[in-house]
């Protein structure tokens, strides 16, 4: 700014100010933008024509197998083992969760010991671990620790594909929930607590009503992107023989060789699901962004936010922000 | 010895709302309190004054048992705080009769720390209804006098982030209010605020004041300490280096540490 004043003399002399006044705003020029823009609508482009026109994709197989009912199966069993083992997931991590953020130093080291083991070890070892169960132990049986037993089962009977699936995925979800619900809890700030207590609320009531609906905001996407993540993942199930979406497609290929077109059609089936599902977290988010500024956004404007090419006002509204 | 701090047993005396004698309290090896004597009686007004990690918050939220003392202890209404006496030992109190005392006390916080999902009117019913049982229009009606009374009425749809500091703050004032506590603990009520929104939360502290409230408040404040307080408590290094009426403590202070403090502030 100062330079600029020494060079002043040498300008010409400046407009005057009624001009300066009714002077229209020109935006700068940005060719960089519209040469990027450009390149990557000529990629785009170039990728759909090639899922259009590339035949291998065999298009015509992939809508004929769409709605068999073996994949309709498959899908079946992939939704609601994901829903259970979500369900199950989140009880057992909102407890593990709660005792790593209790006074009890027992609980404390269990629930980190839970944690840190779950995580350490892959899915699909887990997932062989539960199945091969039997071999390690063979029977399992009820009674008091360390002495006598009032009944007993023999685990090759109890441990089929789907139980295994089931067990192994939701002590997964397990752990990476009560890391999740953990760090969604200590996201309220500790005098929301104290406030809470000087009226004289009980705990439970302070959780509930105080704590949880606080922490849902930072708890929701981390959530969805965990259960987006756990529909995808029971497709590993696939190794232990369970039905799922996956393996419905696989058997079908491995008997006629259309492996592209059943591949593709396990996966728009999961692009379906995951669709679903993010409309759905759009409005859990809503709902618990109560008392914030992020309220309000309707989902059509939402949707010209993300997409603008799809609504001009949109861009308009995009561009000038 | 701390002076202005009638001892217990006085012959005669009215026993007062709140005893704090022999408070005790470190966090680690750094000692915040250290043998705290005050006694606050009923209907009456108590500054506490002092420079910062003199122990003024530590004592404030040791009356409502929001820390807990190593030793000594704090008498709100006759009952000892968060403890009971029995065989030589003062054991703590389960949570829910914790809770029950805390009813009697409302706190009011620095930083307001009004329920930021809830509506003003939420905030003011949910201690009443879930607490103590009142009906919920009953606590409609009061939560609408209360907003009245701090000068607020019309605001009970709106969210906290929607409202400035001071009008927060005296939602947090109503919100305490709600509960009919006995006493009204302040910590540093004007110390986040402009401070051209100081006085409207101030006036509302004073018209408390002159209704008989029983207070105590922690305030940088030194001039409307010295208008609404009926004794003023100045803290060092977590003891009482100076108490008594206002006007004694403010003006004529007798401690060196409690001169430069005042000094330095008015």
């Amino acid at each position: 700014m100062t330079s600029d004043v020494s060079e002043r003399t040498a300008l010409p002399p400046a407009p005057a100010d009624e001009h300066l006044l009714t002077a229209r705003l020109v935006a700068p020029h940005r060719p960089g933008l519209w040469i990027s823009a450009a390149i990557l609508l000529v990629l785009a482009a170039m990728a759909v024509h090639t899922l259009v026109t590339n035949r291998r994709f065999q298009w015509p197989t992939v809508r004929g197998y769409f709605f068999e009912r073996s994949i309709l199966h498959g899908l079946e069993l992939t939704i609601w083992l994901t829903a259970a083992v979500l369900v199950t997931g989140y009880v057992i991590g909102t407890a593990v969760a709660a005792a790593r953020l209790s006074d009890n130093p027992v609980l404390k080291s269990l629930g980190f010991g839970f944690v840190w083991l779950i995580r350490s070890v892959p899915m699909l070892v887990q997932l062989l671990f539960w199945y091969e169960l039997a071999s390690l132990y063979p029977k399992l049986s009820l009674g008091i620790p360390f002495g006598p037993e009032f009944a007993s089962f023999k685990t090759a009977h109890l441990f089929g594909g789907i139980l295994a699936a089931y067990v192994a995925l939701s002590l997964d979800v397990a752990a990476f929930s009560a890391e999740i619900v953990r760090g969604g809890i200590l996201s309220v700030p500790a005098g929301q607590v104290e406030a809470a207590q000087a009226l004289g609320l009980g705990r439970t009531r302070i959780f509930r009503r105080i704590v949880l609906p606080q922490a849902m905001p930072a708890i929701v996407p981390a959530s969805g992107n965990l259960l987006i993540g756990m529909l995808k993942a029971t497709s590993i199930v696939s190794v232990i023989a369970v039905q799922d979406l996956l393996y419905s497609a696989q058997l079908i290929y491995n008997a006629n060789f259309q492996i592209i077109p059943l591949l593709l059609v396990a996966t728009l089936w999961y692009i379906v699901l995951t669709t679903v599902l993010s409309i759905g977290q759009y409005f859990v988010e809503r709902h618990y962004a109560r008392g914030t500024n992020r309220r309000g956004d309707g989902f059509a404007r939402l949707f010209r936010r993300n997409l603008p090419l799809f609504n001009r006002a949109g861009l308009a509204a995009g561009g000038g922000s | 010895m701390t002076g202005g701090t009638p001892q217990a047993g006085d012959a005669g005396a009215v026993r007062p709302l709140v005893r704090v004698r022999g408070l005790k309290k470190s966090f680690g090896s750094h000692r915040v309190l250290d043998g705290v004597d005050l006694d606050v009686a009923e209907g009456s007004v108590t500054v506490l004054l002092g420079p910062s990690g003199s122990g003024k918050s530590t004592l404030l939220r040791c009356v409502n048992h929001l820390e807990r003392p190593d030793a000594g202890f704090v008498e709100v209404a006759g009952e000892i705080v968060g403890y009971r006496y029995r065989d030589g030992r003062l054991h703590e109190l389960p949570g829910r009769e914790i809770t029950r005392q805390r009813t009697q006390v409302g706190m009011v916080f620095q930083q307001f720390n009004l329920f930021p999902h809830l509506t003003v009117l939420e905030n003011l019913v949910e201690a009443p209804v879930a607490v103590r049982g009142v009906p919920k229009p009953d606590a409609v009606a009061k939560a609408g006098e209360l907003l009245a009374r701090v000068g607020l009425d019309g605001r009970q749809s709106a969210y906290p982030r929607e409202l400035s500091g001071g009008q927060q703050q005296r939602v947090a004032i109503a919100r305490a209010l709600a509960m009919e506590p006995r006493l009204l603990l302040f910590d540093e009520p004007t110390s986040a605020l402009d401070p051209e929104l100081v006085g409207e939360v101030l006036g509302v502290i004073r018209d408390l004041a002159v209704g008989g409230m029983s207070m105590i408040i922690v305030t940088h404040e030194i001039g409307f300490a010295r208008e609404v307080a009926d004794q003023a408590v100045f803290l060092d290094g977590g003891r009482i280096v100076e108490s008594g009426a206002p006007a004694d403590v403010l003006d004529r202070p007798g401690n060196e540490r409690a001169r430069a403090f005042l000094s330095a502030v008015l």
